[in-house]
């Protein structure tokens, strides 16, 4: 048996297919079939694409390395349910691309975390993370309040989005740009419009001025929406098409 | 087909890379004059440096060739611009580990308001892609430049082409890394890198796998040695992993943002695949490679046992691909898929030990060499660490262990005993074997340096992992602490603030592995000058080699 092998040791394009072959099965077996059965994303109300707004803070979550501490899944687990809320379900990040689930709670988790504290209380916190939370490690993030948000490249990233599946309408994609601005000026007769848009979203003035559009703004408006939307008292978590 | 091959070994090639430079000149000015966007223009401008630099460097080298560059039997000169640069960027990772290391443990000391691009979460992708991709990256496409041409005695097919994966990977680092402060990440773990740059790496890669394969092509030994055998595993696999984790549609082609193909739970399994297998196949595989040369060479014995090795190889790489779930423990990843992962990472640890136990019995007949060659005992000791963190890895993917040690420091304990410990120790070790190899030296300078090293990066390693293994225990433990009541016993920053003493230890551990490797350099740096004293040209262990040869 042991004979046989000199077929890859002298034959260096033989060992390359054989590695190739070797190497693709567990993938091919693994993840593929998540793209397939339907069961493997859950059925629940409320899941929604992001708002403009939400996206460019988002945008600015990826870009400061947010995800290295916080991670946005809560467990199953009896103490993390208690502690962060009902457990994450695949539904609630299918519109992310990519992912943000994390892999180290060097910070608490943020699945839940909209609504949980006030608009205020993020921007102070940003600002000094020690200023609210004295025991706190977290980097403080003032410049975020100092830097005005770029929004020239909106309908762009909404259009590479539904490029990929995230089921934006033509209209929210045409009034990406004035959405984005809208929804940080709730006193704005745009804002108005925007709630016709995304009517389950709320406009508010996130750092406290409506006049100016800052980075900050778009980082409250996605923290503040993180894991709120969705309606649990719809989801049956035993029924057959949840069993996963 | 042999090693004599003068001016048709370079054929087109240098006129390929020359053209390759130039458009990517070209699409880099482009992007620069038509970018809004501040942090990409300073990427382009970047690139378009690098380039430009490469065409002089090419026009150097091939328009105005130097006469007095005598042809040797083996192209060299890439590897120790490798040592060089491994060195460098070794140095470079542990630094910025040991910064954000005391950021965690003195905010208030080492975050600056005023510069958001030295906060920690611009600074930990820089530290581990400098360790992994940096340092463990440019030791492996190093020494698999050394071994390819020993172990199939041939010069390293493609002439320019090894020149143009050094310095094209050095392009990759510098544009990543710089990206990072920049605030330029996709947000996958150990694939931040931007479209861009994953394309300009993967171009990179082809041409790496054409120049190692093509060396294979020309080899005057019949079988393919087994060293080789991983490092064609490592190219193959992590081109594939790549090439798939990195699918994404860029917002605008001339704007470092994009979006991932994938989204929600296929994406996270697609990046743990990925992110999994970088452990497997680049930092597993390929310095499995490294041990197959260099502990049998600095050992003087051959590979214990053959048939141990095929086994070990193939089920290795065909177990590795399994295991990136047990990342996903509890999540909303489905549960089949979850069960699978901790199947397989579980069996992995029979592999795994395979290869350990292969390393370790090469010393049958010469266990004496460790009290006198300090470089033979780096080797040993790395793998001791891998088949301590290959035990540790199927153990933390248990569901039940891992509901415990996930989020925790425990994962970044476990991380980087195999970091620390195998990495960084196997890369080291062979870093003090290539050095007096390639500058044609006796001897290492110092070989008391070398203790001195192996020491103190030893005691670094046991604090790093010992604290992690308490404070990640102990959060564990805080988080699921109810009191008597029924109610959560602690609030998550009392689990916070209960890690600072394990937070400071950590740092100090890295900081004496920084000062290891510190005087590594040193030490080779002055072996490479020729200083090494007349006296004792002979090397120590050579008199207990030759006892051992039963």
């Amino acid at each position: 048996m042991w004979h046989f092998h000199k077929w890859f040791e002298r034959h260096s394009l033989i060992l390359v297919v054989g590695i190739l072959l070797v190497v693709s099965i567990g993938g091919l077996v693994q993840i593929t079939p998540l793209f397939f059965i339907e069961s493997t994303i859950e059925q629940v109300k409320g899941v929604r694409p992001y708002t403009p707004l939400e996206l460019k803070g988002r945008e600015i979550y990826i870009r400061e390395g947010c995800y290295v501490c916080h991670s946005q899944m809560v467990r199953p687990l009896r103490d993390e349910v208690e502690r962060y809320g009902h457990y994450s379900l695949a539904a609630e990040s299918m519109y992310d691309h990519p992912f943000q689930w994390g892999s180290k709670r060097t910070g608490p988790d943020l699945a839940r975390v909209g609504g949980r504290y006030s608009d205020e209380w993020h921007r102070e916190h940003l600002i000094d993370p020690r200023s609210m939370v004295p025991e706190s490690i977290m980097p403080p993030y003032a410049f975020l309040d100092a830097k005005l948000l770029r929004t020239d490249d909106i309908t762009d990233h909404l259009r590479v989005n539904a490029m990929l599946k995230v089921p934006y309408t033509k209209e929210q994609i045409e009034n990406a740009e004035a959405d984005l601005r809208a929804q940080a000026d709730p006193n704005s007769d745009a804002a108005i419009a925007f709630e016709t848009r995304y009517p389950t979203v709320k406009p508010s003035s996130y750092d406290g001025d409506p006049s100016r559009l800052t980075e900050m703004d778009a980082l409250i408006a996605y923290l503040q929406m993180l894991g709120a939307g969705v309606d649990f008292s719809t989801y049956q978590a035993d029924a057959p098409e949840n069993q996963r | 087909m042999n090693s004599r091959q003068t001016a048709s070994d370079v054929g087109y090639a240098p006129l390929a890379i020359g053209m390759i430079l130039t458009i990517g000149t070209a699409l880099a000015i482009w992007g620069a004059a038509r970018t809004q966007d501040g942090p990409f223009a300073v990427q382009m401008y970047t690139a378009i440096a690098a380039f430009v630099l490469g065409i002089f460097g090419l026009v150097r080298a091939y328009i105005l060739p130097n006469p007095e560059t005598a042809r040797t039997r083996y192209e060299d000169g890439v590897v120790k611009a490798g040592v060089i640069a491994s060195t460098f960027w070794g140095i470079a990772g542990l630094l910025v580990g040991v910064i954000i290391a005391l950021q965690l443990s003195f905010p208030h000391i080492f975050y600056f308001e005023d510069f958001g691009w030295t906060n920690f979460g611009r600074l930990r992708p820089l530290h581990t892609s400098a360790v992994i991709f940096a340092f463990g990256g440019n030791v492996l496409i190093a020494t698999s430049f050394y071994v390819v041409q020993r172990t199939c005695r041939a010069r390293l097919a493609g002439g320019p082409w090894a020149w143009f994966v050094f310095w094209g990977y050095q392009l990759f680092i510098v544009l990543a890394g710089t990206g990072y402060l920049l605030g330029i990440t996709q947000s996958r773990e150990y694939a931040e890198p931007p479209w861009y740059v994953d394309i300009w790496l993967t171009l990179v890669w082809v041409a790496y796998l054409l120049v190692f394969l093509g060396t294979i092509w020309k080899r005057e030994e019949k079988h393919i040695y087994v060293a080789n055998w991983f490092y064609l595993a490592f190219i193959v696999t992590i081109a594939m992993l790549h090439i798939v984790n990195n699918l994404a549609l860029p917002v605008s082609f001339s704007g470092s943002f994009s979006y991932s193909a994938f989204s929600g739970v296929q994406d996270a399994l697609t990046q743990w695949w990925y992110g999994h297998n970088a452990v497997g196949f680049f930092l597993t595989a390929g310095f499995l490679a490294i041990m197959y040369y260099f502990i049998p060479k600095q050992a003087d014995r051959p590979v214990y046992s053959y048939r141990l090795s095929i086994i070990h190889f193939w089920a290795l790489i065909f177990l590795y691909i399994w295991a990136g779930p047990h990342h996903l423990h509890y999540t909303a990843l489905p549960m089949w898929a979850q069960t699978l992962g901790a199947t397989f990472s579980i069996m992995l640890w029979m592999p795994s030990w395979g290869g350990m136990i292969n390393g370790l019995m090469t010393l049958s007949g010469a266990w004496d060499k460790l009290r006198t060659d300090p470089v033979l005992r780096m080797l040993v000791v790395s793998v001791a660490f891998y088949g301590m963190s290959t035990f540790e890895g199927p153990v933390m993917s248990i569901r039940a262990v891992n509901s415990l040690s996930h989020y925790t420091d425990w994962t970044i304990g476990h991380v980087h005993s195999g970091a620390l410990g195998w990495v960084g120790f196997v890369s080291f070790g062979a870093l003090y074997c290539l050095t007096p190899w390639l500058w044609k030296r006796e001897r290492l300078y110092s070989n008391a340096l070398v203790e001195w090293h192996f020491w103190i990066a030893t005691l670094g390693i046991v604090l790093y992992i010992t604290s992690m293994w308490v404070s990640g225990v102990m959060q564990g433990l805080m988080w699921r602490a109810y009191n008597e009541l029924g109610f959560l016993e602690y609030s998550f920053v009392e689990s916070v603030e209960a890690m600072k003493p394990y937070y400071i230890i950590r740092a100090l551990g890295g900081v004496l592995y920084l000062i290891g490797a510190l005087l590594m350099a040193y030490n080779l740096w002055r072996t490479a000058r020729g200083d090494a004293p007349a006296a004792l040209t002979v090397r120590p262990n050579a008199a207990p080699a030759a006892v051992a040869a039963e």
